[in-house]
């Protein structure tokens, strides 16, 4: 599914640059349950951002589903991720001004599916994740377990390939974290993979395979 | 074409972000707002004051004496000049050229004018037919003094719309009669009445018209007993003669006649309306000066307005495109849904300013009616006003244009960047 060869990435400023991925080679199965470790700064949201196609490696190569993914224009980008990928985020990004059957229909927007079908499925994948009843809340009557439940639905709803998620459970206690994980591992019986960054040992634990990041390099278990 | 789903989503977006919306609506409605009332108000003055000059001939001069100031020709100074048939003739003679048409007038004393056992005190004056082609007065009914009224020194009158309603309109105990073949009595003696006038000027000026009565000027001679004396002569100049000059030439020519002084500033007095005119001329540019200086300034003001509300909206929409570009959004259509939305909210208020400053520009016209001096029939030109309305707008898109591109390209990863 996806394929990493010697992936390089840089942050230049004007008179310095900070190497963060110094050659990472990875391959992810279809299906897999992957966690991204590391301490902090060690350059796990850069690599998931890349694999998100939200931000561009210098060199190498970065194939998801047999296509080379190099030098694409944003609305190449914009495509695929609304094709393949799903993403879930630390602090929920979700739109606040939007309920949650608004929130989680959105990528479909994007999709143009129209606007009947994109309800009737917000709802769907809101029952999947629990919150059929809190549809027409706003984000912010919602606690961060519900948010984050939400932006899952929202993730899953256009039927991605894969889902990217930056310390989903960062931001939330042991008890929600364990059932948010518990929706990831429902999502990955269906097929889907995901990539989970977390610093946290016990939610690594809960995935099938886990990639440590020391320095910008991949370290072997 | 009309992408229902789009809007829809935009819609969705304005009705949940109502101060932004309100904040960019509002310097439109201003802007439009200002220019059409202003406009409005500017044309009710420049019409209202226009109006005051009714239907005076705009190239006519009054000319009328008074006593003397200085010693001339071995006369003493203090002297009375009189106008008089001759001087009329002379004028009509040497101004052929120029002189349009001549309106000597001589005023009967205020005095009792009756009809049966109505009787009331009103202006008389003796006037010639031509009256009706300088003055600020319309034919209402019948006719006007002619010529022959004149020549036979006719025992006739025109009487103004007031005199009428007085003497021959409808009350609680008579009903109205036609005061056209009736008799009124003016000191003493029986004039038929063959015509009624209504004043085109406004206010106290019509009020003083209507209650006027009309004789033939040779009639008014006679019964006063000043057989070819003239109180003071209305004429007009051909336009295309200044009326200055013309002013001027009938100054002299009068002074000479009657020995005035050439330097003495008063004995013949004159006056025209175009300098007055010119006067009121420079009068509205400074007006429309300034209804302009404000209107532009007020437009201008509005599009700076909704300018940096756009650059504050995009800037306080960065996470919002960040996350809707992970969900799969297009700089395309990030930049389009921005433009639709500011041109939507600025055409929408622009449509409201215009209606309502419409409104009030009629609410004007209707509280001023026809009553008030200064202020007539405010006007409000649609082609400035919607050009303005076209102004705003793409002014609102363009200053939103830069901004909204920059945060389509920004990366989506520096975009959802936790503060
Ligand atoms: N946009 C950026 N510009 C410059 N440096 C960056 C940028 N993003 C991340 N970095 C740096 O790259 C390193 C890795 O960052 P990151 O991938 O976010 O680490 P992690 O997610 O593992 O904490 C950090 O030292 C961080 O300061
Ligand atoms: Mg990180």
């Amino acid at each position: 599914m996806i394929h990493l060869k010697g992936i390089r990435k840089s942050y230049k400023t004007e008179f310095t640059s900070l190497e963060v991925l110094k050659g990472i080679d990875l391959s992810i199965e279809e299906g897999d349950f992957v966690s991204i470790m590391g301490s902090s700064g060690s350059g796990k949201s850069t690599l998931l951002n890349i694999l998100g196609l939200l931000d561009e490696y210098d060199t190498g190569e970065y194939t998801l589903d047999g296509v080379l993914m190099k030098d694409l224009s944003q609305t190449q980008a914009a495509l695929y991720r609304n094709q393949f990928l799903g993403f879930v985020f630390q602090s929920f990004n979700l739109l606040p001004f939007k309920s949650a059957k608004e929130n989680v229909a959105l990528p479909l927007y994007y999709k143009k599916i129209p606007r009947k079908i994109r309800q009737e499925k917000a709802l769907e994948y809101l029952e999947k994740v629990g919150l059929k009843d809190w549809a027409d809340h706003l984000p912010n009557q919602m606690s961060g377990g519900q948010q984050q439940r939400v932006a899952i639905a929202r993730a899953l709803i256009s039927e991605p390939k894969v889902i990217l998620a930056d310390e989903p459970t960062g931001a939330l206690d042991t008890q929600t974290s364990h059932d948010v994980m518990e929706i990831f591992k429902e999502v990955n019986k269906q097929g889907i993979t995901i990539i989970i960054v977390t610093h946290e040992e016990d939610i690594a634990e809960m995935t099938n395979k886990v990639i440590r990041l020391k320095d910008g390099n991949m370290v072997t278990e | 074409m009309f992408d229902y789903d789009k809007w829809q989503e935009i819609f969705n977006t304005i009705s949940k972000n109502k101060l932004r919306t309100f904040l960019t609506a509002l310097g439109v409605f201003w802007g439009i707002f200002m220019l059409v009332v202003l406009m409005g108000a500017g044309s009710g003055f420049q019409n209202g004051v226009l109006a005051m000059f009714g239907g005076h001939a705009k190239n006519a001069m009054y000319v009328w004496t008074n006593r003397t100031t200085m010693p001339y020709d071995g006369l003493q100074a203090g002297r009375f000049t009189q106008i008089t048939n001759d001087d009329i003739k002379a004028i009509e003679n040497d101004l052929e050229d120029v002189l349009e048409y001549m309106s000597p007038r001589l005023y009967v004393p205020s005095t009792e004018v009756t009809y049966k056992n109505k009787g009331e005190a009103y202006e008389v004056r003796g006037d010639t037919p031509y009256l009706l082609k300088i003055d600020a007065i319309d034919l209402d009914q019948g006719r006007f003094i002619n010529q022959k009224d004149m020549d036979d020194r006719r025992k006739v009158v025109v009487i103004g719309m007031e005199v009428a309603k007085n003497f021959f309109g409808k009350n609680k105990k008579e009903e109205a009669v036609d005061p056209i073949g009736q008799f009124i009595k003016i000191q003493g003696v029986d004039y038929l009445v063959v015509g009624v006038v209504a004043s085109d000027r406004r206010g106290e000026d019509a009020t003083e018209d209507n209650k006027s009565i009309f004789m033939p000027l040779t009639t008014a001679q006679q019964v006063t007993n000043r057989h070819g004396k003239i109180g003071w002569f209305v004429c007009t100049i051909n336009t295309n003669y200044p009326v200055g000059l013309a002013e001027n030439r009938i100054k002299t020519l009068l002074k000479k006649r009657h020995r005035v002084h050439p330097e003495d500033p008063r004995g013949v007095g004159t006056d025209n309306v175009e300098e007055e005119l010119r006067e009121i001329m420079g009068l509205f540019n400074g007006i429309s000066f300034l209804v302009w200086f404000v209107g532009i300034g007020s437009l201008l003001f509005g599009i700076i307005g909704v300018g940096n509300i756009m650059l504050i909206v995009v800037k306080d929409r960065t996470k919002e495109i960040g996350i809707r570009k992970a969900m799969g959004a297009t700089p395309r259509s990030i930049v389009s849904m921005i433009l639709l939305e500011s041109v939507f909210i600025t055409t929408l208020a622009g449509y409201i300013g215009l209606v309502v400053s419409i409104g009030v520009v009629y609410l004007m016209k209707i509280a001023a009616g026809t009553d008030v001096q200064f202020f007539l029939n405010p006007q409000i030109d649609l082609k400035i006003s919607l050009g303005a309305l076209a102004m705003l707008i793409i002014a609102g898109a363009l200053t939103g244009l830069v901004p909204a591109m920059q945060a389509a390209n920004v990366n989506p990863v520096t975009a959802l960047k936790d503060e």
